[in-house]
């Protein structure tokens, strides 16, 4: 049975997770010598067609509907579960986002298919299908296998590489209209976009966060400015967040979100259970702190000890410098 | 709601690859703390209307969230359980639920279904939405503002990774809140009365007429084969330095000699 990775299009535009859906699904395309499939959903579907060839899908279905444009969880699952059956797709990947994770329970359900939430890895494993994920906030990794013949998994964000383009590399472009009886009970009515200067936290591939070893909101400006000379998302501790120092959506850990960026830099955080939770997966951890022995100073990559106020300026001004220079 | 560890610093026995959950307090899970303040708020606004908490697990230990559930306002708890419901996967948990559910319904109609965003131990998400497709029901994720709402539909804020949008739902539905919905209460002092007293009806695949082979295929469509820790970060560095100035400069140069900016 062939391997399908989802491509979500919100806003028009393609999520970065499409590909590295391409590069998992790659991989079990070839150890299980089955063609690797992709689908694409929206009025501009066409448009993304070429590209997900080119980034190692052997054949991409269009679904160019302008009812699929904004994610509609029955409209979405029900569309790719009909496709899913008549094209006998067996192993079905989609991004681990808000869009993603609710499309991916309805279609298990669908389908009959078992279901993993955020895998980190998949595998083929003889006949079957292993994944490893975490649970417990990041603090226990379970691995766990598959028994039903259809799966449905959502991929951890930046776990995998994005596939690269191969210019030129060709494949089947297949367009599948939706069915006009499907029916939704759900409608879209309008939609508010975040201030749009920010890097969203989910996708960071850098992000700095403050504590409440900042002292106050008005010291929170300099991990905003520190952020912006990295290119980084800004994330914060539920300390600050509960201070009223920045919006919850920034809040990183156990009731905040997860991030997994390649670098975080954790400034005047403590580096609490709950925090932990939400950030410890991520590739290189700084912090910057005045006490060396508190616990993100002792789990981070490279700990700096020393006043925030005196080092975040010099470091924003140096990084500045340097790229000023590049 | 789930009963799960009140922590989430969960050991592992690496040698047999079980988590040493010997000893551990439960408690609600904090995700569906918010769900049941939403439940007992709409309550609040949509008089005549009662909310009913419902739990899935192994044994009678698991009533203790609904207690805490009633303690806070709800008006009553079922539990569904079973030794079969040990680890159970989201796909079965939400396929047993989604039974119970319609027996409710069939007692009295249900309108909506709140869940929280995920579980602090399983961390899914998915039992929520799972149930809403058992169900055929519509169901939306990542809920933080619950606008209009009467017997027919309700308007929902969901949160995305780029903004909020705003969806209107037919009823019945199924909805999973995130934190920013609201402020959870404490449990009133009658609610403590209320919950030591109530009734717990204790449901088992049976009662809910379960197809034994079709629920032995839920859980078993994915099984977990071993628990780890996770894998141990590499020892770090210490950045020294006389001055602010200097450990700044060195700082960032480690950052561009591992090309991490
Ligand atoms: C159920 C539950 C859920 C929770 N969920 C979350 C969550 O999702 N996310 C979260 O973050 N927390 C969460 N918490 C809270 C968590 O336990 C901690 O209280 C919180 O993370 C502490 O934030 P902090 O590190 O900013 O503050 P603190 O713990 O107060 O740490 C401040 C740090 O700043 C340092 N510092 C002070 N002054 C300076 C200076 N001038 N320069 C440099 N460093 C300085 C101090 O040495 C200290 O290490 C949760 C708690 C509970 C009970």
């Amino acid at each position: 049975m062939a391997i399908l990775t989802v491509a979500l299009t919100p806003r028009g535009k393609m999520i970065p997770a499409a590909y590295e859906l391409l590069t998992a699904g790659r991989a079990l395309a070839d150890s299980r010598k089955e063609p690797l499939c992709a689908a694409v959903l929206g009025s501009k579907a066409p448009e993304f067609a070429k590209n997900l060839l080119e980034r190692g899908a052997d054949k991409v279905f269009t679904l160019s509907d302008p009812r699929l444009d904004n994610f509609n969880d029955e409209l979405h699952a029900k569309t790719l579960a009909a496709l899913a059956r008549k094209e006998g797709l067996g192993q079905i990947l989609l991004p681990a986002t808000v869009a993603g994770r609710s499309l991916a329970a309805r279609l298990s359900v669908l389908l009959k298919a078992g279901l993993a939430s955020e895998v980190c890895e998949v595998r083929q494993n003889g006949t079957g299908l292993k994944a490893k994920r975490y649970q417990y906030s990041g603090n226990v990794v379970s691995e766990l296998e598959f028994k039903s013949q259809t799966q449905v998994l959502t991929v951890q964000a930046m776990v995998f590489p994005p596939a690269e383009k191969q210019a030129g590399r060709a494949g089947e472009i297949v367009p599948v209209a939706l069915d006009a009886s499907v029916e939704s009970r759900i409608e879209f009515l309008s939609y508010q976009p975040e201030e749009s200067s920010e890097i969203d936290l989910a996708n960071a591939e850098r992000v700095v966060s403050g504590g409440r070893g900042l002292g106050s909101a008005e010291a929170f400006k300099a991990i905003r400015e520190l952020a912006q000379a990295l290119g980084a998302a800004v994330g914060a501790s539920r300390a600050v967040v509960d201070s009223g120092w920045i919006a919850y959506r920034h809040q990183v850990g156990l009731t905040g979100r997860t991030v997994r960026p390649k670098l975080y830099l954790a400034c005047g955080i403590s580096g609490q259970i709950q925090h932990l939770a939400g950030m410890s997966s991520s590739g290189t951890i700084i912090a910057l702190n005045t006490d060396p022995d508190c616990p993100m100073m002792q789990m981070a990559s490279i700990s700096v000890q020393g006043d925030l106020n005196e080092l975040l300026p010099l470091i924003t001004a140096e990084i500045k410098r340097r790229r000023g220079q590049s | 709601m789930k009963n799960t560890p009140a922590t989430v610093n969960m050991p592992v026995d690496s040698a047999t690859g079980k988590l040493k959950t010997a000893g551990l307090s439960y408690a609600m899970n904090p995700f569906d703390e918010y769900a049941v303040e939403e439940a007992l708020r709409l309550k609040e606004r949509l008089p005549g209307s009662t909310a009913t908490a419902l739990t899935l697990g192994p044994d009678s230990s698991c009533e203790a969230v609904l207690r805490e559930a009633i303690s806070r306002g709800c008006d009553a708890g079922v539990l569904v359980t079973g030794p079969e419901f040990a680890d159970a996967n989201p796909y079965a948990t939400s396929f047993a639920l989604a039974a119970a559910v319609r027996k409710l319904h069939a007692e009295k109609p249900v309108h909506l279904l709140l869940f929280g965003k995920n579980t602090n131990d399983g961390n899914s998400g998915a039992v929520g939405p799972e149930t809403a497709a058992w169900l055929d029901w519509p169901g939306l994720t990542s809920i933080k503002k619950i606008d209009a709402i009467d017997e027919k539909s309700a308007t929902v804020w969901r949160t995305v990774e780029d903004g909020v949008e705003v969806l209107k739902v037919a009823l019945p539905a199924a909805l999973s809140t995130v934190k920013e919905i609201n402020e959870p209460r404490l449990a009133s002092l009658k609610g403590k009365m209320a919950a030591k007293k109530a009734a717990i009806p204790k449901w088992s695949s049976a009662d809910l007429g379960l197809n034994p082979r079709e629920l032995q295929a839920a859980l078993s469509s994915t099984t977990v084969l071993r628990y780890s820790p996770p894998p141990p970060r590499p020892g770090g560095i210490r950045v020294e330095g006389a001055t602010a100035a200097e450990k700044a400069k060195k700082l960032v140069d480690i950052l561009v000699e591992r090309k991490l900016i």
